[in-house]
């Protein structure tokens, strides 16, 4: 292939070949307890000054090995682990596992829980995305936006808090539906939060959006082309910045998404900038599902008929929904026992890390920190 | 279930045996002999514009006497259609590597090996990414025990008895 400009061959890292005094070529060590890596994500660095010439990303620190786990424990068992891989949007993950089983089995799950796993989604897409503007301005050296999304993903835990009694890891839903029916006053705390949260991103943009130091920092930081994205595998915030109009809530569409009126934000330069505007965007069309969801919400049975004990036919299915960093795809194969045989999950932040290496060559030390941040990792799903 | 289409039809044509085109639950496999791969990859990027590869994993099967299914998950961006590729191939053999045709294949080639010891042949850099580079073993294996770990390196280089 000869149109390919992904840099694939390893990086050289021994040591440089100009040592001396009219070069500075070097290896720099980044990680895996530093700050700015979102956990431990160990990056060793070719720099030539401050330029980088490539990295390498070493991960595995947080290895648990779920997908082994998945083969060892019934499908219902498995369930709460799918949540401690992205720990910040864990009803995402649950979601696209619970989803994955119910078509395995041929079931779907009734109109009203499709309804609470939209709200409780899109809530926390909310949550995970003010979670990576706080860490990500405070990385490059904004510190309020960390309080201010901090004080209000709050009202967003208290929800999940309130309806599910986890602030976290909620385990809120259950092949078939969801296990609670909502609490007295939840369709208010939603609709509130709604009413609460939509001036606040207005806030965030505020203090960011024109913020001379801030857009001197992301625009023309980390770019990469649609082209690259797609080869690459990138998928989420990351692709639509680069103009991809591609987002799995419309291409294929899963839960009852079709019923909601939305749009795709997307950008066109595919940098650092472009990344937050199209997730600051994302965040207002979050609100705007919300909102719909809370309005149309129907009565009826939380709960499809499944029974106790779940033995799928003999076959195997891949299913994905778009988590809020990504295409985050469940690959399950039965064996018709009471044990899937084989879970295989695609998570969006591993694959879009291996971006970081196209995005960081030519720029600086300091960006690097900012392609990091932009990529929104959480190194719980990177190792599994 | 068997799956028709022009491009089963299509490719039946060309490849005819050691080619199998199936459905289940509305999602489309193929089944293929591990001697067209790759070429039937970049068949299905460049001509059947499958331009995005969205996962490459492995499948144990101990008692099968070609051990491991390989599966390609492949989307097409221009279609809006999946599809999925898989090839059988037994213990100790290599598949030929795909990162020339997707370069996302890097990384989830490494993570297949790590976890299956599948070698792919000519992949730019073919070592473990998950679990450090001195283990022994293969955990995704079926014979690999969910407690099990390599308690040598355990012992040397985290300095305890055993890790459970």
């Amino acid at each position: 292939m000869s149109d390919r400009t992904i840099p694939v061959s390893p990086l050289d890292l021994d040591t440089p070949e100009k040592t001396y005094l009219d070069a500075n070529e070097l290896i720099l060590n980044m990680g895996p307890q530093h700050p700015a890596t979102h956990g431990v994500l160990r990056v060793i660095l070719r720099l030539d000054g401050e330029k980088v010439l490539g990295l390498e990303c070493v991960i595995g620190y947080l290895h648990r090995g779920v997908e082994k786990i998945a083969e060892n424990r019934t499908y219902t068992m498995f369930n709460p682990y799918v949540d401690r891989m992205d720990y910040v949007a864990a009803v995402s993950n649950g979601l696209g596992y619970c989803e994955a089983v119910e078509k395995l089995l041929n079931i779907e799950a009734p109109p009203r829980a499709n309804y609470i796993r939209v709200i409780l989604t899109e809530l926390n897409r909310i949550a995970s995305h003010q979670l990576w503007l706080g860490t990500h301005a405070l990385d490059i050296g904004a510190m309020t936006p960390l309080f201010y999304t901090f004080r209000d993903r709050e009202e967003i835990l208290k929800i999940f808090e309130k309806y599910c009694g986890a602030r976290l890891t909620t385990h809120a839903f259950r092949i078939g539906g969801c296990q609670y029916e909502t609490y007295e006053g939840f369709e208010k705390d939603v609709k509130k939060f709604v009413a609460f949260v939509a001036p606040k991103i207005d806030e965030y943009e505020e203090l960011l959006t024109t913020n001379r130091i801030w857009v001197e920092r992301t625009k023309n930081v980390g770019t990469i082309s649609a082209k690259d994205c797609i080869a690459l595998g990138v998928t989420g915030p990351v692709l639509r910045a680069s103009g991809v109009k591609w987002d799995l809530r419309k291409a294929q569409p899963y839960a009852n998404y079709q019923q909601f009126d939305f749009e795709i934000p997307t950008g066109q330069n595919g940098d650092t900038y472009d990344r937050y505007l199209v997730r600051m965007a994302e965040m207002r069309q979050s609100l705007r599902i919300i909102q719909q969801a809370v309005d149309g919400i129907p009565e009826g049975p939380i709960m499809a008929k499944v029974s106790k004990v779940m033995k799928p036919a003999v076959g195997e299915i891949y299913h994905s929904i778009e988590a809020p960093k990504g295409e985050l795809g469940y690959f399950i194969v039965s064996d018709g026992s009471t044990q899937p045989y084989r879970v295989r999950v695609r998570p969006p932040s591993f694959v879009n890390l291996q971006a970081l290496d196209v995005m960081c060559r030519g720029q600086l030390v300091a960006d690097v920190i900012a392609v990091i941040g932009t990529l929104d990792i959480v190194l719980g799903e990177v190792d599994r | 279930m068997p799956w028709d289409s022009p491009l089963v039809t299509k490719l039946k044509k060309q490849y005819g045996s050691g080619f199998e085109a199936q459905t289940y639950l509305g999602q489309n496999y193929l089944r293929v002999d591990r001697s067209l791969i790759p070429n039937i990859l970049k068949q299905l990027r460049d001509e059947e514009q499958f331009d995005y590869c969205v996962d490459l994993t492995a499948v144990h099967y101990p008692k099968r006497e070609r051990q491991f299914d390989i599966v390609w998950i492949l989307y097409s961006h221009p279609k809006n259609e999946r599809i999925r590729v898989k090839t059988e191939i037994a213990e100790g053999e290599s598949t030929p590597s795909s990162v020339d045709i997707w370069a996302t294949t890097n990384w989830l080639e490494r993570e297949t090996f790590d976890m299956f010891g599948i070698r792919f042949d000519g992949h730019p850099d073919l070592k473990r990414i998950l679990l450090p580079d001195g283990w022994k073993g293969h955990p995704l294996r079926k014979d690999y025990g969910i407690i099990q770990q390599d308690q040598e390196w355990v012992q040397i280089n985290l300095g305890i008895e055993s890790g459970q």
